[in-house]
């Protein structure tokens, strides 16, 4: 339940054309001021017309949606595809909501959450102008099972649905065969679930319920042209060169969640991430897709001009910065010691060393981001300025039974120099309570299948400590936590419940929102188990991701999507 | 009146004579002495300014832009700080480029040592014994020459263990590199050396020295390695600095020493994401590299040319 953030070197950019007026229309929504995209849609406007010029410092694993699994790529698919559900398009937390899109509404939950029903828009066409049927969507599930072909979404579907068996459409073509959805007629689309899984529609608005015709479904050649139902269709995709899209003339346009401002969209592909920040400051890009924030001698040059700080938004990018402590690694099994490392923690230097308050984020002290379905804020190990306090974390020694201090390691990843920056300083804050640590640094390609990921090779190494970043493949608690810290997730290999954090009590909080199917419940008991998780003292949250995004002044209707983590696609038009 | 004989001169005293002469040479020489007193001195000189390499010194980083406090190149020079702080955590640039220098130093050392060894050993093997002898090693050094250094050596740094082979650790890593940079150079010396033994086995000393009845082992290490140790020391000495760059270059790619033992390459890697806000960060370690290798430069072609039979 990992979705990738794109991280080139340090960060990325996202940026800025020539110094135009941009902030001058008097609009009830925002006008350009810094941060005025995190919570308003800046420079709205209904103006046509004009190419939006954006570009990528790598490049697409898939541009199929049904086998993507980048943040940046599910969330510009929406562009060229339409899903059961998404997320409104909406600054601030509103951002957070799921609408329907291709489908009515919401899914209809029955036989006690096990069936989940979705009636499909009329009239939604492809950009060749056949009409969109339930079969589409079902085939576009299906695709999922073929992880032979599609490799790179997510599996949910298939560990979810009750399709006992089944392998694909191209191993059987014969779509009958596939009982996890169901399509009484072409209009209604039934999935059915092993087990009541609260969050389905959020599940389902993932790109791989984007409709795709069993007749043009060529497997992994159908990246080369992607069937459009969105507001632009794929006009061209060059791999590592450049994507080009421009208007879907079929586009239903009583679609509310989509606008057609824009003739073109043109994303050039593989650019240098320092390229592509100059090329936004000398005017000749509008944006950065990447969406992760601007790399560290532009975030110099934004912040120190006010007119260039007036077009830069500091956003949450969704993403947590922790570290953890194995529980069945000594002497982290006893939670005094985990306790002492809580508060010789210096968050304060961990903070400087991710790139401090504006790129690296802020101070975290659940695992929950704010951003997130279901945060509460609490702060269990509170230390005076959170730069860690030495008589507590002593105290929490001495109650462990190791006065004296310890030793341990600390993984890491080797090719991350933020990380090995957080993980020198970590080294100094346990330093002094004489706690010993030492750094083991290993590549990052690797971490979470031979290293981190491997109980065994923690147990084996003696490795207490270990660092680990997150991000939610849908904005709630479960959509986040549930990889993180429910012990029936913890696998000999790709572990990331990597603090063997196992108690039956979180356990069963997980099943309890799963079968619940009250929104605010299910929200109420994702606050519940972040605490209940802080509280086993084997996890030590230090930052909320933060990211310094920077719009082009000549982009309309710009805004932050908080279910991503950046700047919302759908709407953005040109001056 | 006094008549003074005319003394033959051994090529030792020319060679002292005609290095003495060349001021290039001394200079390189001069800084490689000073260099390596202060990496043998690191512990006293680093106390004397008062900065441990690993100490965080974080009151001194701007927090937003993670560099140090203050304006212009020069942020965050102080008598405290001779050479600034680096970004992020503000550890003391000097004393990292003391310590550094001892990494840099002894893998570039003993990297030399052991492929000078092997190298020579080899080379005269192959040169005196010929035949079949000569077609192997010729040939092993063929595929070592061809070896991608580089990528293997990635991948061993990258699985080797925690412990191994009776070390941990940085120790263990120092190993490591030595052996990586050592053991696949030998070839280069090993060439030279296996030239040198050819031409060398044919000449009448050699020819008298069997003559009178010596063995292969008299002549090896009696007639022939003396003759060699000019091309061996030459070769050495320009080995170091090219050694001591791809130590650099590993550790810059991150498969090089732990943190927080500091080395040149990693600050230079480190250095990268700040070279426009903090630029002297990225300076301070190039210019130390810069300076050794071409101290080692500067005195290897001196000892070429005061070494060389041919420029006599």
């Amino acid at each position: 339940m990992r979705r990738k953030t794109l991280v080139v070197g340090v960060v990325l950019a996202l940026g800025i054309s020539a110094c135009s007026s941009g902030g001058d229309k008097d609009t009830k929504t925002g006008t350009a001021e810094f941060n005025a995209a995190d919570s308003k849609i800046v420079n709205a406007s209904d103006k046509k017309g004009g190419t939006l010029n954006l570009a990528l410092s790598d490049d697409w694993d898939s541009i199929d949606p049904g086998n993507t699994y980048y943040a940046f790529s599910w969330n510009f698919a929406r562009l060229y595809g339409r899903s059961l559900t998404m997320f409104k398009p909406a600054p601030g937390k509103d951002g957070l909501e799921l609408v329907p899109d291709l489908a009515t509404g919401l899914g209809t939950v029955s036989d006690g959450g096990k069936t989940v029903t979705y009636k499909l828009r009329p009239n939604v066409r492809y950009e060749d102008g056949t009409v969109v049927t339930a079969k589409d969507v079902k085939n576009a599930v299906a695709r999922t099972y073929a992880r032979d072909v599609l490799p790179n979404g997510p599996s949910y579907f298939v560990e979810l649905l009750d399709a006992p068996g089944y392998q694909g459409p191209y191993k059987n073509p014969d779509l009958n065969a596939f009982t996890g959805v169901q399509t009484p007629d072409d209009s209604t689309v039934v999935f059915k679930l092993k087990a009541p899984f609260g969050d389905f529609d959020f599940l389902v608005s993932a790109p791989q319920t984007m409709p795709v015709p069993q007749a043009k479904d060529t497997g992994a050649k159908y990246q080369e042209h992607p069937l459009s139902t969105g507001s632009y269709k794929v006009d061209s995709y060059e791999p590592g060169k450049q994507f080009v899209l421009s208007r879907n003339p079929n586009w239903d346009t009583s679609d509310p969640n989509r606008r057609q401002l824009v003739d073109k969209i043109d994303v050039k592909l593989k650019t240098s991430a320092e390229d592509i920040d100059n090329r936004l400051l000398a005017g000749s890009l509008d944006a950065d897709v990447a969406g992760s924030g601007v790399q560290a001698a532009a975030q110099s040059k934004i912040l120190s001009d006010p007119k260039l700080k007036a077009n830069a938004d500091n956003t949450f990018t969704g993403r947590l910065w922790f570290f953890v402590m194995d529980e069945k690694v000594a002497p982290f099994d006893n939670i005094e010691c985990r306790k002492a490392v809580q508060y010789a923690t210096d968050k304060v230097s961990l903070q400087t060393a991710y790139g401090g308050p504006i790129a690296g984020g802020d101070i975290a002290t659940t695992m929950l981001p704010p951003t997130i379905v279901g945060y509460q804020k609490f702060d269990l190990y509170a230390t005076p300025d959170n730069k860690g306090d030495v008589t507590k974390a002593k105290a929490a020694l001495t109650a462990c039974g190791k006065p004296d201090g310890f030793s341990t390691s600390i993984l890491l990843r080797a090719d991350r120099p933020k990380e090995v920056a957080a993980g020198e300083a970590l080294q100094q804050a346990l330093s002094k309570v004489n706690i010993k640590a030492e750094i083991k640094s290993v590549p990052a390609g690797q971490y979470f299948t031979r290293f981190a990921g491997a109980p065994e090779y923690m147990k084996t190494n003696n490795i207490g400590i270990a660092f680990h970043g997150w991000q939610a493949d849908w904005p709630t608690g479960f959509g986040f936590l549930q990889q993180l810290v429910d012990g029936r997730t913890i696998k000999a290999q790709g572990n990331t419940n990597v603090q063997e954090m196992d108690d039956p009590a979180i356990n069963a909080l997980f099943d309890k929102a799963a079968g619940s199917t009250d929104a605010k419940e299910r929200e109420a008991i994702y606050g519940q188990i972040d605490k209940a998780a802080m509280e086993r003292a084997s996890v030590v949250p230090f930052l909320y991701g933060k990211g310094l995004l920077y719009r082009n002044p000549a982009m309309t209707n710009v805004f932050i999507d908080y279910s991503y983590g950046m700047y919302n696609y759908t709407l953005l038009g040109k001056q | 009146m006094v008549t003074t004989a005319i003394e033959g001169r051994s090529l030792g005293q020319i060679a002292w004579t005609r290095l003495r002469r060349d001021r290039l040479a001394l200079g390189g020489a001069v800084v490689i002495v000073v260099l390596v007193l202060a990496a043998v001195l690191a512990p006293l000189l680093t106390k004397i300014t008062g900065g441990s390499p690993t100490d965080f010194h974080q009151d001194l980083v701007d927090p937003t832009f993670s560099k140090p406090k203050g304006d212009g190149v020069f942020a965050g020079f102080s008598w405290d700080h001779p050479l600034g702080v680096e970004p992020r955590s503000g550890r003391d640039v000097f004393s990292r480029i003391l310590y550094g220098a001892q990494i840099s130093l002894l893998i570039g050392f003993l990297a030399t040592l052991l492929s000078v060894t092997l190298g020579t050993v080899l080379g005269v093997v192959a040169g005196y014994m010929g035949g079949w002898v000569d077609t192997l090693i010729s040939r092993t050094m063929d595929v070592f020459l061809a070896f991608p250094l580089l990528l293997f050596a990635l991948a061993l740094a990258g699985v080797i263990p925690d412990k191994a082979f009776g070390l941990s650790g940085n120790a263990l890593r120092i190993a490591v590199l030595v052996f990586i940079i050592g053991f696949f150079n030998w070839p280069y010396v090993g060439r030279i050396i296996r030239g040198q033994t050819l031409s060398l086995r044919e000449r009448e000393f050699v020819d008298a020295s069997r003559s009178l009845g010596a063995r292969g082992f008299h002549v090896v290490f009696r007639e022939l390695l003396p003759n060699l140790v000019a091309p061996v020391l030459v070769y050495a000495t320009l080995m170091i600095p090219t050694n001591i760059l791809f130590e650099a270059a590993l550790s810059f790619l991150g498969v090089g020493i732990r943190p927080p033992t500091p080395s040149w390459g990693k600050m230079l890697a480190d250095a990268v994401p700040f070279y426009s806000v903090a630029p002297m960060y990225m300076v301070v370690p190039g210019l130390a590299i810069f300076l050794t290798v071409m101290a080692f430069n500067l005195l290897g072609d001196g000892l070429r040319d005061a070494l060389d039979p041919r420029a006599r």
